[in-house]
């Protein structure tokens, strides 16, 4: 069971803001697919191996060939926040 | 004998260090030549981690780890594979770091340092591939930040983080393994200490057996030293008056070369760490013949050859190949035909030493010239030829020039802005050896001029013997050869 | 013009007129459309046909338009994924899936319409509002590619190009009536594609009919190398396109029959089942007890690895940004404004499968479970050629119906999802209706034999008409 304790930190975990009233009913409607999930401890799983990939592939690289950056104006073109080349961002702390 | 370490100091060093001899980053095709570049002009799609982008290896960055591996006599893992750390911070363009976890593809290596007690092996217990962050630059300071500016050329660099035992027993070791290592991979050719930000160590410190303090990121191994001796002073103090050592992050401040406790975070960090989905995992084995092959000749079996090759002293050798560069140098002018001692005095004590005094750090050598830059100001450039140094050291060898002298034409290239040989340094300034006659001219009117010196002398305060000695070179303008005009006083006052 | 016409049509109509002609026609039926089917309808496309007109239509699709998803990035057209948090972003480069359509000479119409991020079944979750379906205004046009769907069954575009994360080109196709295409995992290059859940997802087309979708396949499948998870199969899919079933061995698995299921789509894909059966297949019932367990592993997996992908939208370099004073809590706030509500619970849930102390209880044991559910797929699939079983259990729901419960709706993808955990091709075709709502067979094959499955789904549809129908509202 989700507590409110556990969705205050996954909220900071996963940098959502979440309010006193938002956080009772993310704990009841994550609580209730929880329930659900629940049903696979039902299997015994102690000797399966994880499948991560269905597919089996190893060993995919690329060569060490030099590619075309993107120019700078194009790099800042999806934001306002820019200034002297960079991203601008608040204080971080 | 043993060393004791009598207050129990146990240090181990996180050291990441750039590939930056790669033509290009990680796991996109951006160059990773941005050292001199404007912000955000070597990125694309992949590196800004913009939407629907997906990495793929660097083959190249593999094969410069698997090196590292089989140069710090590793294990290198026969499955191995890529994990994301997610935490938020904006230098990371994709909310997660593209890292090694569990699998690294180096474990269980050693570094032998001299230590203490001489030989000291440091025991290293991973060594893993990940992507550097972009670089974030504070407006004002840290503290009183008014706001941050993002530049991504530094994201997706490849990085090779090596974690060492806890096996050093002071910071003088921490120090030694560093510049070992350093040269270690200087060797390999992977990688290029001079640029910035090309290596940044987090060192961990206790003392009496205790708890381990962590201090990050700290960019020079001078840096690493005189963080530790802060450290290790604090720690002891702590202790002393009672207190106990908690675990923690310290930051190093360089300027004031003290160690502070780095805000404790309001939540314990959890990087959900899980496999990569976009990378496939690695079964490398099969390259480790060939690449074994490639391994060039190492510090340690260098400094060997050279020893037996050229008959130097350990010392000579230890200083001559603390840099593959200086090395090849020195192999460089010994294949001219000089006597390779008399050019290993001249190559590692006097040449290496007066470019340290100028903070200048070897960064090329082409095989006929040596060339350094200014360790502060890149800017600040020079060279040395393989024929002047086996100029300078023929015709010292043959008694053309004093010590002094030649001293003073390696210097005069270092400082110098013109091209020029030593025998037109030599003739400019009339550093040619002073004839036998002009000496001994010099000695006697030293003798006669100087009776409370020589009263002193004959006493047997031999320091004096050194005044009158830097008498005779005046007189002489420095042409003279020290060590005649010592003997020659010497003959002239005790017969 | 007619409004509804296949790939070949379309050809025959540009060769007889013009692809500008062609575009603008469609750009007339988009004008008029009731449905919200398309998030950003393009500037450019008159411009790109005439161009194509101009250059003598080279390429296998010279001057055929498109309907492209609103997650696959196309040079010079927004890409919001029908979410907020990516307002104003135009990505600088083209999906692979792009590339080689427009090499092929397609014509981009538009982004269509999709649940926020690719997350849900109905198309409802997206920023720009419902999409509704073609057959029924008041209902969902399944999701999350409800708009390529739904625009394909409304004539607002020949084909579209969706992705299927798990379920979500067959969930709509079998709601709107048309053909949809999940490929095996590695057949088609994600590069481009905004990741939801790596390990689960491919593109996949969505058609009038299976044809077409092969036409589709041939352009967009193969080798990437920006995507080391691409696969050279080197299928030639429109070769596959046999009319002919015999002797090919079908398995029905019971447990795609489960509770709850429509008696109408129970009847219709019986139905189909036996209508292989007189064209010369044979079918038997196969077992695949984990199947139950399919639909968990598969939400655990999805919301784990989409609580990682999304991190990226923290407002720093491009998308929505809310202002505070210091970065983290500017992100946060972002985050909590620019998401909407099911995407910030799947992301809670898989940060929350991932944290320490859950990992083990939940994203390793769900991989576990993978691997139960992909070994029946195996097993089923060494015994016979195909899988045939409903696309989705019922027919389209109410707009609203559902959004309230997410569990709820969760389960509607219970048919469709374990395909994904498996990696395996599966087709959905239309094989009926209820109440006027389409019903949707699903074909599922062996990894990388899409010929076998996409020559059943040809050899069903020239033995009946269900594709040929279309929706009265929109006609």
């Amino acid at each position: 069971m989700i507590t409110k304790e556990d969705v205050e930190h996954i909220g900071w975990l996963a940098r959502i803001e979440i309010n006193e009233q938002e956080t009772v009913e993310y704990m009841e409607k994550l609580n209730s697919v929880l329930e659900y999930f629940g049903q696979i401890d039902e299997l015994q799983t102690e000797d399966v191996t994880p499948t991560y990939h269905v597919a089996e592939i190893y060993n995919v690289f690329r060569e060490d060939m030099v590619e075309e950056c993107l120019p700078q104006e194009t790099v800042l073109a999806n934001t306002e926040n820019k200034q002297d080349g960079a991203f601008r961002v608040p204080k971080i702390g | 004998m043993a060393y004791e370490n009598p207050d129990g100091i146990r240090i181990g060093l996180e050291i990441h260090v750039q590939l930056n001899k790669l033509k290009t980053k990680m796991f996109c095709g951006c160059s990773t030549d941005y050292h001199n570049a404007a912000p955000n002009t070597h990125t694309c799609p992949v590196c800004l981690g913009l939407p629907g982008t997906l990495p793929v290896l660097n083959k190249k960055a593999v094969e410069a780890a698997i090196k590292v591996g089989l140069a710090l006599e590793g294990e290198i893992a026969e499955e191995t594979q890529f994990h994301r750390k997610n935490y938020f911070y904006p230098d990371l363009p994709k909310g997660f770091q593209i890292t090694q976890y569990d699998f690294p593809i180096v474990s269980k290596g050693k570094v032998v340092i001299e230590g203490e007690d001489g030989e000291h092996v440091v025991g290293i217990t991973r060594a893993h591939m990940e992507e550097d962050p972009g670089k974030l630059v504070h407006i004002g300071s840290i503290e009183k930040s008014k706001g941050v500016l993002i530049d991504y050329n530094r994201s997706g660099m490849s990085l090779i983080e090596t974690v060492t035992e806890p096996d050093m027993r002071s910071p003088k070791e921490a120090r030694r393994f560093l510049d070992k290592f350093r040269n270690i991979l200087e060797y390999l050719d992977v990688f290029d200490g001079n640029l910035e930000g090309a290596m940044r160590v987090d060192a961990n410190v206790s003392v009496h057996w205790g708890t381990r303090v962590e201090i990050k990121n700290i960019s020079s191994h001078k840096g690493v030293e005189r963080a530790l001796l802060y450290e290790i002073m604090r720690q002891k103090n702590v202790i002393r008056r009672g207190g106990k050592i908690v675990l923690e992050t310290r930051h190093f401040d360089e300027g004031r070369g003290v160690t502070t406790s780095m805000r404790t975070k309001e939540e314990a960090e959890d990087y959900r760490y899980f496999r990569e989905p976009d990378l496939m995992p690695m079964r490398v084995t099969d390259w480790i013949p060939a690449i074994k092959d490639t391994l060039p000749e190492l510090p340690d079996a260098k400094r060997t050859r050279f020893m037996e090759q050229y008959g130097i002293t350990d010392m000579h050798a230890r200083s001559l190949t603390s840099k593959i560069m200086l090395a090849d140098f020195y192999e460089g002018v010994c294949a001219k035909g000089v006597d390779p001692k008399t050019a290993a005095t001249w190559a590692a004590d006097v040449f290496l030493g007066e470019l340290n005094y100028r903070d200048l750090a070897i960064s090329s050598y082409d095989g006929r010239t040596i060339g350094f830059i200014h360790a502060k100001d890149p800017e600040i450039e020079n060279s040395f030829k393989v024929p002047d140094m086996v100029e300078l050291v023929t015709l010292f060898a043959e008694g053309k020039v004093s010590d002094r002298a030649a001293v003073e034409v390696i210097r005069t290239i270092l400082d110098g802005t013109e091209e020029k040989t030593p025998s037109q340094i030599i003739e400019e300034k009339g550093l040619f050896k002073a004839e036998d006659d002009l000496v001994t001219k010099a000695v006697a009117e030293t003798i006669a001029e100087n009776a409370a010196a020589v009263q002193d002398y004959l006493g047997g305060a031999e320091k004096s013997l050194n005044f009158l000695v830097g008498q005779v070179m005046k007189k002489t303008k420095g042409t003279a050869d020290a060590k005649t005009a010592r003997e020659l006083i010497v003959k002239e006052l005790k017969g | 013009m007619a409004k509804w016409m296949s790939v070949a049509q379309v050809k025959e109509k540009i060769k007889e007129s013009s692809a500008e002609e062609v575009t603008a026609s469609y750009l007339e039926v988009i004008g008029k459309s009731k449905i919200n089917g398309y998030v950003t309808v393009s500037d450019k496309a008159l411009e790109q046909a005439k161009k194509i007109d101009e250059e003598g239509h080279r390429g296998p699709l010279a001057g055929v338009p498109i309907a492209i998803k609103d997650n696959i990035s196309v040079v010079g057209l927004p890409n919001s994924c029908g979410s907020k948090i990516l307002e104003g972003y135009v990505p600088p480069f083209n999906a692979h899936v792009i590339e080689k359509l427009l090499a092929a000479g397609a014509v981009v119409l538009g982004k269509t319409n999709m649940d926020e991020f690719a997350m849900g079944s109905s198309t409802e979750t997206s920023h720009f509002g419902p999409t509704a379906n073609p057959w029924d205004l008041e209902r969902v046009p399944g999701g999350s590619s409800g708009g390529s769907a739904a625009v394909v069954a409304a004539g607002e575009a020949p084909f579209a190009l969706g992705s299927d994360t798990g379920g979500s080109v067959r969930c709509p196709a079998a709601f709107c009536g048309v053909v949809g295409f999940k490929p095996t995992y590695g057949a088609v290059s994600r590069y481009g594609v905004v990741a939801y859940a790596n390990s689960l997802e491919q593109v996949g087309p969505l058609a009038n009919n299976v044809e077409d979708t092969a036409v589709l396949m041939d352009v967009i499948g193969g080798y990437d190398r920006r995507d080391s998870t691409s696969i050279d199969s080197k299928t030639e899919y429109q070769k596959a396109l046999v009319d002919d079933v015999k002797g090919l061995k079908i398995g029905v698995p019971q447990e795609f029959f489960g509770e709850g299921i429509h008696p109408d789509v129970e009847k219709a894909v019986w139905d189909a089942i036996h209508k292989c059966e007189s064209l010369g297949a044979t079918w038997e019932e196969v077992s695949m007890p984990n199947i139950k367990y399919a639909l968990a592993s598969y939400y655990i997996i999805a919301m784990s690895e989409a609580s990682s992908n999304l991190a990226r939208f923290d407002g720093t370099r491009y998308g929505f940004r809310e202002n505070a004073e210091n970065w983290h809590a500017m992100v946060s706030k972002t985050r909590a404004e620019g998401f909407g509500a099911e995407v910030k619970r799947r992301i809670l849930l898989g940060t929350y499968a991932l944290s320490a102390g859950y990992h083990d209880k939940y994203y390793l044991k769900a991989l576990k479970v993978r691997t139960l559910v992909k070994q029946d797929f195996d097993k089923a699939l060494s015994k016979v050629d195909l899988l045939m079983a409903p696309t989705m259990p019922n027919p389209a729901f109410k707009i609203g119906e559902k959004i309230e419960d997410p569990l709820t709706l969760y389960l509607s993808d219970v048919n469709t999802c374990p395909i994904n955990l498996a990696g395996v091709p599966s087709i959905s075709v239309p094989c009926g209706f209820t109440d006027g709502l389409p019903i949707g067979l699903q074909i599922m094959g062996k990894p990388f034999d899409e010929s076998t499955v996409l020559r059943a789904a040809y050899t069903f549809e020239q033995n009946t008409d269900y594709h040929t129908k279309r929706p009265p509202e929109v006609a």
